[in-house]
């Protein structure tokens, strides 16, 4: 459905993401991880057309939609949050959710039950008529999600949608994002949180540097040397390895 | 839209309507059109402004345009003026749409789009000015022949009730905006422009739909302005005065709202003439007062009167719902 063909970009003397490849099918819930900083966000921007490659190639559905504007890209059901939440703070929840909805509904009456229908799936139905820029950091994050959600994707790209939120409000959310997987939708999702990782995503991709170093289930991964060394520093997986034999 | 939407629209309208009936006296009804006159380019202000967030500081670029189409046709090619009208606000459209797509499509925004639009209305002040296609200095004089196909009347009251018919009609296609999808995305460029990009909103055409259809409704202000003085030339037509008097009726009156460019343009011109009647003596005091206005609305009421009055309307029902909301603003 998705294939990211050795993709770069370079901002100035720094390369950000260095001949990355990805590729997705559809279903299924897929984790981009790394370390801070290792390119995961600009490569999620150039996906849904904010940033554009500095080389490389993307295609969705067989299509090459590289050179596309970002808004031909969600019009083709690629849906994105936002790391750090873009609410449109002045208006309601509502309306808000309801921009996302009028790409597939050009009527106001039926943009706004598909709102309503969004908001109540992912837990924010009490909070319709509530101005955005009032809602909790969780509240915001879920918005993010509806209005993404509003825009009838095939792929989502989730970008640390649990960041910032506690225990609880974690295990509240993983559900909602099981739901959607549930309805068809394929999901591409950067997160940190590792325990999310492991119980959502069938198979993760790991970024470190710029380069996927490596892909796989997302427990082989983690045992994965390169991908130790990538978040602890060099040699830290030897040390791991001579400390479980000690204890062992 | 709903009958609620429209209602309130219909009884000021037809309020407004009446008082003619009850005014006679001609510098009333004088300032009455003016008044309305501005009102328009006003709306049309805010449609770009208030709704799309992009603050222009050059609409007499429109305004003018609007004036000089009309004028030129009828002077040099004897064009009726009512087809001068709706020319007039074809060329205001397509001024706004070539300016728009100039500044929007390099990525101009807030200060720098403001500068652009300035420069603009300057540009053609000074061509206007310096023509002798546009009257040079001298203007233009629309020659006086009273009759309704010239667009010209012999009451005032006629010329009244037209202008409020027209402001009417675009707070009709004011409220159509606000509860459309074109307006929904609209003001959803003006709150974000990344996150309306991500939710599919092409947000060039968007701006650039609302920079043509408030070009052309401040078009629309103009060529009635011309039509009712039958006299403009480059620094009225043009000048910043009317880029100014344009910006400040909808930021007093309440940005991105349906009314507030009506109730903004009627309050700063209502309480400049109170000036002059107290201190006609003192040149330029309606312009005094109009600054202190604005010095009042941006320290104490930021989304104008209307804002002020939905406020005070929030705080007198707010006895009752008032808990939670508070909670929440201590929390942010």
């Amino acid at each position: 459905m998705l294939a990211v063909d050795g993709v770069s970009k370079r901002f100035g003397g720094l390369m950000a993401v260095d001949s990355a490849t990805l590729s997705l099918h559809p279903g299924g819930i897929v984790g981009l991880i790394g370390p801070n900083g290792a390119g995961k966000t600009t490569l999620f921007s150039m996906i849904s057309g904010f940033v554009a490659p500095t080389d490389g190639r993307i295609r969705f559905e067989g299509t090459d939609i590289t050179a596309e504007e970002p808004h031909r890209r969600a019009e083709r059901g690629i849906g994105r949050t936002f790391q750090i939440v873009q609410p449109f703070a002045g208006l309601t929840v509502c309306e808000n959710i309801a921009v996302g909805a009028y790409l597939r509904h050009a009527k106001r009456a039926d943009a706004t039950a598909k709102a309503r229908d969004v908001a109540r799936r992912v837990g924010l139905g009490a909070e319709l008529d509530r101005p955005a820029g009032r809602l909790t950091v969780a509240g915001r994050k879920r918005l993010e999600l509806a209005r993404a959600l509003a825009t009838e994707p095939k792929l989502l790209l989730l970008d640390e949608v649990l960041a910032g939120l506690n225990p609880s409000e974690i295990r509240d959310i993983i559900p909602v994002i099981r739901g959607i997987r549930d309805e068809g939708v394929t999901i591409l999702m950067i997160e940190h949180v590792m325990q999310a990782v492991m119980n959502l995503c069938e198979r993760v991709y790991v970024l470190a540097q710029g380069r996927m170093i490596a892909e796989g289930p997302p427990a082989v991964v983690c045992a994965d040397t390169r991908v130790i060394e990538a978040y602890l520093g060099h040699g830290a997986a030897d040390r791991l390895k001579a400390e479980g034999a000690a204890h062992g | 839209m709903t009958a609620r939407d429209l209602i309130p629209i219909a009884v000021l309208t037809l309020l407004a309507a009446l008082l003619p009936l009850v005014v006679t006296s001609s510098p009333v009804l004088n300032f009455l059109v003016f008044m309305l006159i501005v009102a328009l380019g006003a709306q049309g202000w805010n449609i770009l402004g208030g709704f799309g967030g992009q603050f222009s500081f050059g609409h007499a670029a429109f305004f003018g345009t609007g004036a000089y189409v009309t004028a030129i046709l009828q002077l040099r090619y004897g064009v009726n003026a009512w087809a001068g009208l709706v020319l007039a606000v074809a060329a205001g459209a397509a001024v706004g749409w070539v300016i728009g797509f100039l500044s929007f499509r390099s990525g101009l925004r807030g200060s720098y789009f403001a500068l652009v639009t300035l420069a603009f209305a300057e540009v053609f002040r000074i061509l206007a000015n310096a023509a002798s296609f546009t009257g040079g200095a001298a203007g233009l004089l629309i020659k006086l022949d009273v009759h309704p196909a010239n667009l010209q009347f012999a009451d005032r009251a006629v010329f009244y009730w037209l202008v409020l018919a027209l402001v009417a009609a675009v707070l009709l296609l004011t409220r159509w905006i606000q509860r459309s999808r074109f307006g929904a995305q609209l003001v959803a460029v003006r709150e974000n422009e990344d996150a309306a990009k991500a939710l599919g909103v092409n947000s060039l055409t968007v701006k650039l739909r609302a920079i043509a259809l408030s070009g052309g409704v401040t078009a629309l202000s103009g060529c009635l302005y011309a039509q009712y003085f039958l006299y403009i030339d480059a620094n009225i037509a043009y000048g910043s005065w009317i880029s100014v008097e344009l910006l400040l009726a909808p930021i007093i009156g309440g940005v991105g709202t349906v009314f507030g460019p009506v109730v903004g343009a009627l309050t700063l011109h209502g309480l400049g003439e109170v000036a002059k009647q107290f201190a006609g003596r003192i040149p330029g005091i309606d312009l005094i007062v109009f600054g202190g206005v604005l010095v009042l609305a941006v320290a104490f009421a930021r989304g104008g009167i209307l804002g002020l009055l939905e406020r005070l309307r929030d705080r007198g029902r707010g006895m009752v719902t008032r808990g939670p909301k508070e909670v929440s603003h201590a929390g942010r």
